[in-house]
């Protein structure tokens, strides 16, 4: 059975770095707004580490198959937190790191990039 | 920090819960400014959220709860399921994001969510494209955060048990290998490793080895000694000194915080621990 909600998925997962400051407040609240203001799909969580501590399956349901631009911190650390949730990262899926770039370099990243059409299995 | 009560959840205890703001077929687009404030408070609340647009919706969501806010334009049932997901639509027309959330934070009811921000998810990551599973690391935690799978690989298997902001495990990685993602600095942080990186950190396994090739062996030896000549004078109070005094000293080589030593255990504790840990590296290298 399908929900009337099953159509495409959007391939772009943003970070929150919630429960410290390591990524500059001003720069998340910007890409987070950024996302908001140009009215596209975007699937986004509290805190990437905690989800990983946690080993939650949540984390296989958010970056699935397909390509997907995951915004959060540096690539090496967001690799490394998947494997030890128990999911590895697809070769599709290329990180965007919070903690150097500005904030128009990601959303440019980001929004520049057509969104690739996924099914859902839901 | 409280470490949280979760004690290491394996997946299959995590409920999943998703809010989905909902502006796809069936329903009007939010304001921007709306969505904006709606998805912060969420995110702020600990919930995940999936902004669901035309011509695009949820990413793969299998089972648990999830939560469907919009402005509706056709009817919704409050709740509806599909197969193990079970779905509640809720109408966000004249709600603020406030209200909003409170309306999620109704329907989490008592699911067994984790309250956000209780815990800062502070726990070693390894690099398993450098880690040579030398086991200095499970020989060094006193907390029991690392452990050996069943192929005798080194494992984070505790992280609620690591002591928030202490990464000083990481640095007596000989392979930089261990990552605190939370870490202000590389390499640790997840950065680029850089061969000035790995001299330095080799360095500090030096310092270890000048304290007499084990920092825990230094440590009783110091605490020994500190016994035998504080214990005809009946003094604890300057044993005590003398073994913080030591404590301290390597906690700054090794960026310990001093609420660390506020909770380690006894000598007596960590001499134990210490020779269990040995013992588990040591029967776990032999086997391999
Ligand atoms: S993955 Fe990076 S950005 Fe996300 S919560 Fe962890 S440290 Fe913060
Ligand atoms: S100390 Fe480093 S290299 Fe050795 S087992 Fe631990 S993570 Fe791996």
């Amino acid at each position: 059975m399908t929900t009337p909600l099953d159509v495409i998925a959007p391939r772009v997962l943003y970070c929150h770095c919630a429960y410290a400051a390591v990524v500059p407040k001003a720069t998340k609240e910007a890409v987070l707004r950024g996302l908001t203001d140009a009215g596209v799909a975007f699937d986004a969580v509290p805190d990437l580490c905690e989800l990983s501590a946690r080993r939650d399956p949540v984390l296989g349901d958010l970056t699935g198959d397909g390509p997907t631009k995951l915004v959060a911190c540096y690539p090496r650390a967001v690799k490394w937190l998947f494997h030890a949730a128990g999911v590895e990262l697809s070769q599709n899926i290329e990180v965007l790191n919070m903690r150097t770039d500005t904030p128009d370099a990601i959303l440019a990243d980001v929004l520049g990039t057509p969104r690739p059409l996924v099914e859902v299995t839901a | 920090m409280s470490a949280l009560p979760m004690a290491d959840a394996k997946a299959a205890t995590v409920t999943r819960f998703r809010v989905a703001v909902y502006e796809s077929t069936g329903a009007e687009p939010l304001d921007a400014g709306v969505r904006g404030d709606l998805v912060a408070a969420l995110l702020a609340k600990g919930y995940a959220v999936t902004v669901v647009r035309p011509g695009a919706t949820l990413a793969r969501f299998t089972a648990g709860t999830l939560v469907v806010l919009g402005r509706f334009t056709e009817a919704k049932p409050l709740e509806a399921a599909d197969g193990p997901v079970a779905i509640h639509f809720r109408d966000v027309a004249t709600l603020t994001a406030a209200q909003a959330v409170e309306v999620v934070d109704g329907l989490r009811g008592g699911e067994a969510l984790t309250k956000p921000g209780a815990w800062k998810p502070w726990f070693p990551v390894i690099d398993y494209d450098r880690c040579t599973n030398c086991m200095q690391c499970l020989s060094f935690c006193l907390f029991d955060v690392y452990a050996v799978s069943a192929d005798k690989k080194i494992q984070v298997q505790n992280q609620t048990k690591c002591k928030t902001d202490c990464p000083a495990c990481s640095r007596v990685c000989p392979e930089v290998a261990i990552l605190f993602p939370k870490y202000r600095h590389g390499p640790i942080n997840g950065d680029v490793i850089g061969a000035d990186d790995v001299r330095r950190e080799v360095m500090k396994v030096d310092i270890s080895a000048l304290l007499g090739g084990d920092i825990y062996q230094a440590l009783r030896d110091r605490s020994a000694k500190s016994k035998s000549r504080f214990a005809k004078e009946r003094d604890e109070d300057r044993a005590l000194e003398e073994r913080q005094k030591c404590l301290v000293a390597l906690g700054k080589s090794l960026e310990i915080p001093p609420e660390v030593f506020a909770s380690l255990p006894s000598i007596d504790e960590i001499r134990t621990k210490a020779d269990q840990a040995a013992a588990r590296a040591t029967a776990a290298l032999a086997d391999r």
